[in-house]
């Protein structure tokens, strides 16, 4: 593989990379949140760019088109977006409660915690 | 054509950017805005790809949804992150930086970006294309297959969706009457 083709890939998972560093180096569960929103974005793009073709034209019938850019990745990709909401919804509601019963959202505070119990 | 592929590297430059600026501040509110814009580029990336259905759910859902739910949860948790202590950061690095590496190793046995005869494109989504039209009636391929080849796909989505909804309402929905309406989206 090379030319251009080879930077979107590189580039995808230099987004991945962040998104995991995010998540392991950062003691804020909110932070750690929004990292595993980027890793998991990076994780779409990759999907969507092994559908698409160039000089295709989106997954929409019309007249004159005989290539279409592949639907399959893309049903894919629009359920995991959904749910990816749906996972991050139940992440930010489990820091409200950790907040409210342990006044703190910082994990090395709440492995003090933890431990001095 | 090349026009395309350089929008697309151009973009996700950019979202780089974002991500680093993302890592790098320290307030909580500034990165959830951050983060927004995240999600726009990354809507303007799939429609750079083609992918217009998965644009507008982006747009829509990571760019909106995901946005509010977690400005609602800073509001109650705080919008300070306590600075990152340097001890605590190498461990870290050295798995991304191999993960990374062994990644990068891998995506060179890809077959090549954008090309129409890639395995991908040989055998499940031809039948999409060709038949969907006269079996289904929808123009969009894409709703086609969302809605009626794989059906009980969506249906385990919807599934996945509820649970989430009674897990949010049992986590924060009983003690906290009054904040439910926020965090229940």
């Amino acid at each position: 593989m090379s030319g251009l083709g080879v930077w979107n890939y590189v580039i995808i998972i230099f987004l991945m990379m962040i998104g995991l560093y995010m998540v392991m180096s950062s003691s804020n569960l909110v932070k750690k949140l929004i990292g595993l929103n980027v890793f998991q974005t990076s994780v779409f793009f990759l999907y969507i760019s092994f559908g698409y073709i160039e000089g295709a034209t989106g997954p929409v019938m019309q007249e004159g088109a005989s290539l279409y850019s592949n639907p399959l990745p893309h049903v894919l990709i629009l359920t995991a977006i959904v749910v990816g909401v749906a996972t991050t919804a139940v992440g930010l509601a489990l820091s409200v409660r950790i907040k409210e019963s342990f006044g703190t959202i910082e994990e090395d505070e709440l492995h003090t915690m933890d431990s001095s119990l | 054509m090349i026009l395309e592929q350089l929008i697309d590297i151009f973009l996700l430059v950019f979202l780089a950017i974002i991500s680093i600026a993302v890592l790098r501040i320290r307030d909580l509110f500034t990165a959830v805005m951050l983060f927004g814009i995240y999600s726009l580029t990354s809507a303007s990336l799939f429609m750079v790809l083609d992918a217009a259905d998965v644009g507008f759910t982006e747009a829509a859902v990571g760019a909106g949804i995901s946005t509010i739910l977690m400005l609602a949860t800073i509001s109650m948790t705080g919008r300070e992150e306590k600075p990152l202590k340097k001890k605590g950061t190498m461990l870290p690095l050295a798995v991304v930086v191999i993960t990374g590496a062994t990644l990068v190793y891998g995506i060179m046995d890809l077959p090549p970006f954008g090309e129409p005869d890639n395995p991908v494109h040989t055998h499940v989504a031809p039948r999409y294309i060709e038949q969907s039209p006269q079996e289904i009636d929808v123009p969009n391929f894409v709703t086609a297959v969302l809605a009626s080849y794989r059906g009980y796909d969506t249906l385990g989505e919807v599934v996945v969706i509820f649970t989430a909804g009674v897990g949010v309402m049992l986590l924060i929905g009983r003690r906290r009457k009054r904040k439910e309406g926020i965090s229940n989206e």
